[in-house]
């Protein structure tokens, strides 16, 4: 605006000119003027005038639905405090972090996500331990609110396909988790800017990207699942349980049972090479079945360029290398697994709701 | 005028072995008001499901508008409002949002949706509730905004199930009237669930008598008391002032009474009930019905004559439907 009003005192002192060259020029600017004229009443208009499709009305709706809940906001006010505090304590002891020799001494930026003094937790296991709080939050009353609200019959005899709202929902919540991410990984990359003065490199750039992305396809499992089960019961306290219930299994009791099982089946101390290898190999692919534990491992290798492997390694593999870090590219082929795992279970777990919602007969409450 | 909207042929639907909704056969024409009455887990909502197009029939078709409605269900829905059994709205979002959202939904563009809910917020009389949050709605305001969600996609067809189901009285007549009101004035066919049968028989032209998912009547509501209350068409409710303290004389009077009234020509039955009597005549009588009683030299206390309402038909239907039993 500021901008249009310069250049239309610009032509009424030009006006005073006589110069005809200045006139044709004049002219020209008042076009420009009436053009931008007409593109800011257009832009005015144009939520009016075109029309969204559907689909984009319901994502809209439940994106809005989200930010103004006080559940997501909760839940938003903890992360980004509990993420402050993790990289304070990473600032305070980033100097102490990096050793002489240390293979890792040039990706100090990464450090602000995985270095921790003990006191807090560093940014990433905060994000391993509130990111799925924050995908069952955002999922566990998808469909059975509606259902309760008696919302759902009305909005399924609109003219919209049935799965526009499961979609959508899932949409919506993808796109909030995304942003917040995206904005939450940025800050902590930008206060952390200020503070060391030392700019990330590309490789370290990428690699947080990767991280942020890792982080939001994990959330996104969680939102899937809190779906899942906002489908099967009736009630969202029930769902909401449930997938507490299962967070918790996963992050507290699997690993006790899994320990259980690594003490009874464990070979005598003196087994050989073989045994003990693939007895290991046993018990890390049993911890593999938790989201959790795919996360964490692909989060180290992309925040850590110096793990060059996440299974047991024999000294004939290692003998002779040289303890330097992995480009990117060969931390991406170690975590490709985790990855897959990760897109496997999300993608499951929205089938399945996906398909018991189609089959829905959808009855008033 | 005589256009079928509505034609359910062979319609049956099955929950494991309960069959819900048994070779249903059923017209509606357009701009008639058609009420759907049966008791509650007749099978009603099911058909209803089935003519939008949230349940597939197990056999049989439905067409709506001239759509089939199991294959073609969206544009179906384009054409036909609908109003759910106890009509929930987003409780955080004003009337006007909630009506607003369902405006885009059906494809309007904003400002569209903005003037026309508007118009209709005021149509159903919920000016003055337009910015309220709708979770704060009473539950006949949370009707009207139902009727205004319905008509917002300016429907052909609108299917309201159980609208009057929680209303005061006052509110019924009103939601009624307003229904009658606005498919008089856009020409809408309407079909009415309900169990209430007296009060949906205040409005609809036509009305269908749903029993265990089998249509056993169909047809006005004059025809239908014909059709059923062939022999006795005329029934007479009087009552007698009985000055004694004691029931049994009490009983007595109204016994003898009741042997005079048998002797009147035209009277076929005399019922008494609670000390009040109810006269079965083949023809309208009253009067002479009057003129016995006080000459009999006992006080009349009121006569009513009593016109068939849908509850008598509907009893008559299920006293019938028991007897087969």
């Amino acid at each position: 605006m500021i901008f249009i009003t310069v250049i239309l005192k610009e032509g009424i002192i030009m006006n005073d000119s006589l110069n005809e060259s200045i006139t044709r020029n004049k002219q020209k600017k008042r076009k420009f003027l009436n053009f931008s004229g007409r593109r800011k009443n257009s832009s005015l208009f144009t939520s009016d005038e075109d029309i969204l499709h559907p689909f984009w009305i319901i994502v809209s709706k439940e994106i809005s639905d989200h930010v103004k809940s006080w559940k997501f906001n909760i839940l938003f006010g903890i992360i980004v405090l509990t993420c402050l505090g993790s990289l304070y304590t990473a600032l305070t002891n980033i100097s102490s972090a990096i050793k002489p020799n240390d293979p890792e001494g040039a990706f100090i930026f990464l450090k602000l996500f995985t270095v921790s003094d003990g006191t807090l937790p560093s940014f990433i296991v905060f994000i391993s331990f509130l990111g799925p709080l924050l995908g069952i939050s955002l999922g566990f009353d998808a469909i059975n609110s509606e259902h309760n609200k008696g919302t759902l019959s009305r909005i399924m005899s609109q003219p919209i396909h049935r799965d526009y709202l499961i979609n959508a929902k899932f949409l919506a919540a993808l796109i909030v988790i995304s942003v917040m991410f995206f904005a939450l990984g940025f800050l902590v990359m930008g206060l952390g800017l200020i503070k060391i003065g030392i700019p990330p490199t590309a490789e370290e750039f990428m690699r947080i990207v990767f991280f942020i992305f890792l982080s939001i396809l994990y959330v996104a499992f969680w939102l899937n699942l809190s779906i899942l089960f906002s489908v099967q019961f009736r009630q969202a306290a029930t769902s909401a349980l449930a997938s507490i219930a299962v967070w918790l299994f996963f992050s507290i009791f699997y690993s006790m049972i899994v320990n259980l099982i690594a003490n009874a089946v464990a070979p005598p101390e003196f087994a050989p090479t073989h045994i003990i290898i693939s007895y290991q190999k046993f018990i890390l692919n049993l911890l593999r079945i938790v989201p959790s534990q795919l996360f964490d491992e692909a989060t180290t290798t992309l925040l850590m360029p110096s793990v060059r492997s996440l299974g047991p390694l024999t000294m004939e593999q290692v003998h002779g290398t040289i303890p330097s870090p992995i480009p990117l590219g060969q931390s991406l082929l170690i975590v490709w697994p985790q990855l897959t795992g990760l897109l496997a279970a999300t993608i499951l777990c929205f089938a399945i709701s996906y398909r018991s919602f189609m089959r829905r007969e959808i009855r008033s409450r | 005028m005589d256009r079928n909207i509505i034609e359910l042929v062979g319609l049956t639907k099955q929950y494991g072995s309960f069959t819900a909704v048994d070779q249903l056969n059923l017209t509606i024409k357009k701009g008639e008001i058609f009420g759907l009455l049966g008791p509650n887990g007749a099978g009603k909502s099911t058909t209803i499901l089935m003519m939008l197009g949230l349940t597939e029939p197990a056999s049989g078709s439905v067409r709506v508008c001239g759509i089939n409605s199991t294959t073609n269900p969206i544009e179906v829905k384009r054409r036909v409002g609908y109003l759910p059994e106890d009509v929930g709205f987003y409780d955080d979002l004003t009337g006007l949002e909630n009506l607003v959202f369902t405006a885009r939904l059906n494809n309007m563009s904003n400002k569209t949706a903005v003037e026309k809910s508007r118009k209709l917020m005021v149509r159903v009389g919920l000016t003055d509730a337009m910015n309220k949050k709708a979770g704060k709605y009473s539950r006949g305001m949370r009707q009207r905004l139902g009727l205004a969600d319905v008509l917002i996609k300016n429907p052909e067809v609108i299917i309201l199930d159980e609208p009057t189901l929680g209303i005061d009285p006052t509110g019924v007549k009103e939601f009624l009237e307003l229904i009658m009101k606005l498919s008089k004035e856009e020409g809408l066919t309407v079909l009415i669930s309900s169990h209430h049968l007296h009060q949906v028989q205040q409005i609809c032209d036509r009305v269908g008598l749903f029993i265990n998912g089998k249509l056993i009547a169909e047809g006005d509501i004059a025809t239908l008391s014909q059709k059923l209350f062939s022999n006795e068409p005329y029934m007479i409710e009087a009552g007698v002032i009985l000055s004694s303290k004691d029931e049994t004389d009490n009983s007595a009077t109204v016994t003898k009474v009741s042997d005079m009234l048998k002797d009147i020509s035209g009277v076929i039955n005399v019922r008494t009930e609670n000390n009040i009597l109810y006269i079965g005549c083949s023809r309208d009588v009253t009067p002479d019905i009057a003129r016995k009683i006080v000459e009999s030299g006992n006080g009349l206390n009121y006569l009513v004559k009593k016109e068939y309402g849908l509850d008598d038909i509907y009893n008559r239907y299920f006293e019938g439907g028991n007897n087969h039993e």
